[in-house]
C-alpha cells in the first residue's frame, strides 16, 4: 500500500534530481544560487495556484477558473489602488474575500446542482476573465510605495541569488497545504471524496461542506497567486496568465497526483512545479531551441506520468483483487 | 545534502566559468511572432549576431510578460554579457532590470520602451513614428510640386500609437502646402481586408477621378486598397498615387509593378544598431545615447523594388 502510493512521488523527485543533474552537467552555471532563487521567485504564483489545484484534483474535480481569477485579482488590485486611497493590505483582504466567495459559489453549484466541475469552472473562467476586461483592458501599473517595500524584501544569497518574499510565501503555502492534506479532518475528507462519492457518503463525509471548502480554497489560493503575480509584474493586465490553470494541472499530475482523485501528495506538486521551471530554464540557457519545446517536453512528461499511474492502478487492483481498497480503485 | 554541496561548488565555479568564454554571449528576449514584422525582426537579429560572431541566446516569450521576466532572470543566472529586450508591455520591469543592473549586465530595449527609470537600461533602439509620417508627407509635397492634390487617408487601429503618430507626422509635413488636402480619413485597422473595404467606400463617396493620392498608415492596408482601385477600373500608382509605411515585401512587389509609389521602412534591423552600441560599450566603455533612432528610409520607384522584394521575402514577413 505505502509503496504503491508513494511511488509516483518518489519517481517525481527522482525525475527532478535527474533532470537537474543533466542540465547542470551541460551548463555548470545552472548550479548557482541564482537559478535556485529564480525557480522559486518565477514560479511563486503558479506554485500557489497549484496547491489549490492539488486539493481540487485530489477530490476528483477540476478548476479551470484559476488563470482568469489570477488576472482578475491583478486588475482589481491595480484599479483599486489607482482610483482609491485604500491601503494595499485592505485591498488584499478585499480581493481574497471576493475570490474565496467566488470559489465557494462554484463549489456550491457543483454540489447542489450536481453539475460537472468542468462546466461550472469553465463558466467561472469566462466570468472572471470578463470581469477583468470590464475593469480595464490596458495594463494598469501599480505604483504604491507599499509594493516597493514588499518587492525590496529579499535575502541575497552568496552567488547573487535573490530569495524574495514571494518565493517564501509559496514555500509556506506548500507547507500549509501539506499539513491540511495529511493532518486535518478536511484533508481526510478531500481524499475520501476523491475515492468516490458513494463511498465518501457511506463514510460519513460532509459532502456539501467539503466540496464548497475545496473550491473556496482553490479560489482563495488563486487570489493569493494573483496578489503574488501583481507583485511580480507591478501591474494588473486582463490578458495576463492565460492558460495558467492548465500549467497548474500539469504540475499536479507530474507531481504524482491521480487525475481521477483519491491519491497524491501536495509535496509532489512542488516538485512538479520545479520540473516545469527547470525545463524553461534549460531552454533559455540553451538559447537555440524554440521556446515551444517547453510545451512538448511537458506534454511528454504528462503522458509518461499518466501511463505510470494507469500501470500502478492496474498492478494494485490485480494484486489486491479480493481486498477493498478505495484509493486504488478510483 | 549532496545537492547543497553541489550548489555551493557550482556557485564558486560560476565566476571563472563565464570569464573563460572568449566570445560575446547575448540574450535576446523576444515578444513572440505575432506579426510578419516581428518574425522578420527575429530573423534579422539572428543574422546580425551571426555576422558579428556573437553567441545569441534566443527566448520567445509567446506574448507573455512572465515568460520574458523568467528569460531575463535565466540570462542573468547564465552570466550573459548583455541582454536585448523587446518588451511586450511597458509596465513591471523595474525589479528584473534592477537585478540585471546589479549583475552589471547592460540591457538594450528594442522597438518599444518601458515605464522604468532610465538608469535601469543602457539604451532603447526604436523608430520615430511621427518622423515616419512626416517622411511620407514630405514625399507627397515633393512629388506634387505645388499641383492641387486631394488625399484620402487609411488610418491604423483607432487609438493605437502608430496610428496617432503617423497621422500627426503626415499632417505636420503637409501643413502650409495649400495644394494638399486630406478629404477623407478613416480607419482600416492595419489589415489588408479592411484597407480594401474602406478604399471602396472612399472611391464611391468621393469618386475615383477626384482622388489624387492615398496615404495608408501601413503597407498591408495599401495592398488592400490597390485591389479596390483596380476593381474600380483605375490604375493604382498612376491615377492615384500611393504612399504607405513599413516596407513589407508585398508593397515592393506592387512598386515593381508600378502599382504603388513610395514606402517608408520600419526597419526590422533594430539589433544592428543595438549590437554596435553594445560592442562599443563592452570594448571601451563608450556610453551610447539613451535613445537610438532607427533610420526611416524612403523607398520610391527609383529603387530596384524587385531586388528588395527578393531580399525581404525570406525574412519571415
Amino acid at each position: 500500500m505505502i509503496r504503491s502510493t508513494h511511488l509516483p512521488l518518489l519517481i517525481t523527485i527522482a525525475t527532478f534530481l535527474l533532470a537537474f543533474t543533466l542540465c547542470a552537467s551541460q551548463y555548470p552555471a545552472m548550479l548557482s544560487t541564482r537559478v535556485v532563487a529564480n525557480l522559486l521567485t518565477d514560479n511563486a504564483f503558479l506554485g500557489i495556484a497549484a496547491v489549490g489545484m492539488t486539493f481540487v484534483i485530489l477530490s476528483g474535480g477540476i478548476d479551470l477558473s484559476v488563470g482568469s481569477v489570477i488576472a482578475f485579482t491583478g486588475v482589481f488590485l491595480a484599479v483599486i489602488l489607482r482610483d482609491t486611497s485604500i491601503h494595499p493590505l485592505v485591498a488584499f483582504v478585499l480581493v481574497l474575500a471576493i475570490t474565496i466567495s467566488f470559489g465557494a459559489a462554484m463549489g456550491a453549484m457543483i454540489h447542489y446542482l450536481e453539475m460537472p466541475p468542468f462546466i461550472v469552472t469553465l463558466a467561472g473562467m469566462f466570468l472572471a476573465r470578463g470581469a477583468a476586461y470590464v475593469l480595464s483592458t490596458d495594463s494598469v501599473p501599480i505604483t504604491h510605495e507599499f509594493y516597493d517595500t514588499l518587492q525590496s524584501l529579499y535575502w541575497k544569497a552568496p552567488g547573487g541569488g535573490r530569495f524574495r518574499l514571494t518565493g517564501i510565501i509559496m514555500l509556506l503555502t506548500f507547507l500549509a497545504g501539506i499539513i491540511v492534506a495529511h493532518r486535518t479532518r478536511f484533508g481526510q475528507n478531500v481524499y475520501a471524496l476523491g475515492g468516490g462519492l458513494s463511498t465518501a457518503r457511506l463514510m460519513g463525509v460532509p459532502l456539501a461542506r467539503t466540496t464548497i471548502g475545496i473550491y473556496a480554497t482553490s479560489g482563495g489560493l488563486a487570489g493569493l497567486a494573483g496578489i503574488i503575480f501583481s507583485l511580480y509584474t507591478s501591474a494588473g493586465y486582463s490578458l495576463a496568465t492565460v492558460g495558467v490553470e492548465l500549467d497548474a494541472i500539469a504540475a499536479v499530475v507530474i507531481g504524482g497526483t491521480l487525475l481521477t482523485g483519491g491519491t497524491g501528495f501536495v509535496a509532489g506538486t512542488f516538485f512538479g512545479i520545479l520540473i516545469m521551471g527547470l525545463i524553461q530554464t534549460f531552454i533559455v540557457f540553451d538559447g537555440t531551441l524554440s521556446s515551444w519545446w517547453t510545451k512538448i517536453v511537458i506534454g511528454g512528461l504528462l503522458f509518461g506520468f499518466i501511463l505510470l499511474q494507469k500501470g500502478l492502478t492496474w498492478a494494485t487492483t490485480l494484486r489486491r483483487k479480493p481486498a477493498t481498497e478505495f484509493a486504488a480503485q478510483s | 545534502m549532496k545537492l547543497k554541496a553541489m550548489l555551493i561548488a557550482g556557485a564558486l565555479s560560476f565566476v571563472p566559468m563565464t570569464a573563460m568564454a572568449a566570445d560575446l554571449t547575448i540574450g535576446f528576449s523576444q515578444i513572440g511572432s505575432e506579426s510578419g514584422w516581428r518574425a522578420a525582426e527575429t530573423t534579422v537579429t539572428k543574422q546580425e549576431a551571426e555576422k558579428r560572431g556573437i553567441d545569441l541566446k534566443f527566448a520567445d516569450a509567446q506574448q507573455k510578460q512572465e515568460n520574458q521576466i523568467k528569460a531575463i532572470r535565466s540570462f542573468i543566472a547564465q552570466g550573459v554579457d548583455a541582454i536585448l529586450l523587446a518588451p511586450v508591455v511597458a509596465t513591471g520591469w523595474d525589479e528584473v532590470l534592477e537585478e540585471a543592473k546589479d549583475a552589471e549586465i547592460p540591457v538594450v530595449l528594442l522597438d518599444r520602451t518601458v515605464d522604468a527609470p532610465d538608469d535601469l537600461y543602457m539604451t532603447a533602439v526604436t523608430s520615430d513614428l511621427v518622423h515616419e509620417g512626416s517622411v511620407a508627407g514630405q514625399w507627397l509635397v515633393d512629388e506634387t510640386a505645388g499641383e492641387k492634390c486631394d488625399i484620402v487617408e487609411l488610418q491604423g487601429t483607432t487609438g493605437s500609437s502608430p496610428a496617432i503618430d503617423r497621422k500627426k507626422g503626415f499632417e505636420q509635413a503637409i501643413s502650409g502646402h495649400d495644394n494638399l488636402n486630406i478629404v477623407r480619413s478613416q480607419t482600416g485597422d492595419f489589415t489588408r481586408s479592411q484597407g480594401k473595404v474602406v478604399m471602396e467606400s472612399f472611391l464611391k463617396a468621393v469618386g475615383g477621378e477626384n482622388i489624387c493620392a492615398l496615404y495608408a498608415h501601413n503597407d498591408d492596408m495599401a495592398v488592400g486598397a490597390i485591389q479596390a482601385i483596380k476593381e474600380a477600373g483605375l490604375k493604382p500608382g498612376e491615377d492615384i498615387k500611393i504612399v504607405s509605411i513599413d516596407s513589407v515585401p508585398d508593397i515592393h512587389l506592387a512598386m515593381a509593378n508600378g502599382e504603388a509609389n513610395a514606402t517608408i521602412e520600419l526597419t526590422p534591423n533594430m539589433a544592428g544598431p543595438a549590437l554596435d552600441a553594445l560592442e562599443a560599450y563592452l570594448a571601451d566603455g563608450t556610453m551610447p545615447p539613451k535613445w537610438i533612432q532607427t533610420e526611416s528610409k524612403l523607398y520610391t520607384l527609383k529603387d530596384d523594388n524587385m531586388a528588395i522584394y527578393e531580399m525581404k521575402k525570406d525574412l519571415g514577413y
